[in-house]
């Protein structure tokens, strides 16, 4: 049987996130705030050419600014941004860490204030590049697990 | 200065400036002279947590210097028992006052404190985290009986995991270049991030389970009490708990200067003997809280 239909189209306009760890593709999807109505392809569990396997999202008709792509790297820091217009990669980079996070992650510690019924957002500082360290700015604890301290 | 909230926000240089300006205040402190520099001035003294020395001290200090202090200790007669978020409390207590002192049981509580109050606030402790006042009163007693704060050895015994004191003063300590040892119970040992601290700095000495193992190379023997209000499961604070005692016999075995320090409250970690002992310095030590936390409340207050 002939391949008739590509497993995802490529689009014309929007953003894809290439290389993201296999299986971290929903991760990424929970630190990204995309806009309603968003149409997007998921790939899980694809075959990577360099070996081994990743993740693909496309996202039709959104252009992830460098900071929103940035988030991505807190739960697949390898992960590459390609920028596409008019069928085109316009731009293509890394993500890196961002130093500074608000919202988006939940405190691991309990007992930290961040995680009571005050009217407060979140906030992490990158204490250490290296396995991506991040430190709560209130109780001053590390999170054990950046991808679970996604805020659902 | 405008807030205290953790020792990682002082420098080397403040904290020798808040320990001389407490110098400065012990003849006051004593009541030997007077000094109202914060006359007419308001003490927010708000305690969500039981506290008995460094609340009364707080308030001792804000007296000795002319001002008066409002506030609770518990929550039993206040609007948080209504679900007053610390927030509101906060932005209410920093009209009534010109400072205020923090005591809570959630980390971090005090950092938040910072955000919705227009007047100095001062960690008096949250939960398991920062105790910057205390540490501040242990390194005036260090310097006090020892004459200085570098090229110490120190040796901190008991609950390192949940004891806050021991965190906050192992940080201050490794500001001014000191050896550090630690000595715990299995499954009290220190956080992985002091410890890696303490190694990054070149001040890590031994960590070891039994205080004999340190007693013959230590300059100040910092004894914690095992904190049962610390421990998610009764049946591990029993385990531990009185697992270590500092009496005469051990405490002989230090070099001649060693001293014997304790944030207190202790309970039954050092023997009642040695609290005659001339080693012993930790009635000096909450003593000393009164100088030095009415050096921080003129300096939050008055702004300097």
């Amino acid at each position: 049987m002939s391949q008739k239909y590509m497993k995802v189209e490529k689009i014309d306009h929007g953003t894809v996130i290439d290389h993201i760890l296999p299986s971290k593709a929903f991760d990424v999807l929970g630190v990204l705030d995309l806009p309603g109505g968003t149409t997007m392809s998921i790939l899980v569990n694809s075959h990577s050419k360099k070996g081994g396997r990743k993740d693909i999202l496309k996202f039709e008709n959104v252009e992830l600014t460098d900071e929103e792509a940035n988030l991505v790297a807190l739960v697949s820091p390898q992960a590459t941004i390609n920028i596409i217009v008019g069928g085109k990669v316009v731009k293509k980079f890394n993500t890196e860490a961002p130093k500074v996070v608000r919202g988006i992650l939940t405190c691991s510690n309990p007992n930290c204030i961040s995680n009571q019924n005050e009217p407060i957002t979140t906030e992490f500082t990158l204490a250490s590049d290296e396995g991506h360290r991040y430190v709560c700015s209130y109780c001053e604890r590390d999170i054990v697990d950046l991808a679970k301290s996604v805020s659902p | 200065m405008r807030h205290v909230i953790s020792v990682h926000d002082l420098s080397a240089e403040r904290i020798v400036d808040v320990l001389d300006r407490a110098e400065g205040m012990l003849a006051t402190a004593r009541g030997e002279a007077v000094n109202d520099c914060l006359k007419g001035k308001v003490l927010g003294s708000i305690f969500f947590e039981p506290s008995t020395r460094t609340r009364l001290s707080f308030e001792t200090a804000m007296n000795r210097l002319g001002g008066g202090v409002i506030g609770f200790a518990g929550t039993e007669a206040t609007s948080v028992v209504k679900g007053e978020t610390l927030a509101d409390t906060i932005r209410m207590v920093s009209g009534y006052a010109d400072a205020v002192v923090l005591r809570h049981p959630q980390e971090g509580a005090a950092k938040l404190a910072t955000q919705f109050s227009e007047k100095p606030i001062i960690n008096a402790g949250d939960g398991a985290g920062q105790h910057p006042t205390q540490t501040l009163l242990d390194l005036f007693t260090i310097r006090q009986q020892m004459g200085r704060l570098v090229d110490l050895n120190i040796s901190l015994v008991g609950d390192l995991r949940y004891g806050r004191t021991v965190h906050s003063l192992a940080y201050a300590l490794s500001k001014f270049g000191n050896t550090i040892n630690l000595v715990s119970p299995e499954g009290l040992e220190m956080p992985g991030e002091v410890v890696e601290h303490l190694e990054g700095s070149g001040q890590f000495g031994i960590a070891c389970h039994t205080p004999e193992d340190v007693i013959s190379n230590t300059d100040i023997l910092y004894v914690t009490r095992i904190q049962k209000e610390r421990f998610p499961d009764p049946v591990e604070y029993t385990k531990v708990a009185g697992k270590y005692l500092i009496d005469p016999e051990l405490v002989s075995k230090g070099p001649d200067h060693m001293i014997v320090m304790h944030p207190l409250p202790k309970i039954n970690e050092i023997a009642a003997e040695v609290d005659s002992m001339p080693q012993a310095k930790y009635y000096v030590q909450a003593f000393n809280g009164v100088p030095v936390r009415m050096a921080l409340l003129e300096m939050v207050i008055g702004g300097r």
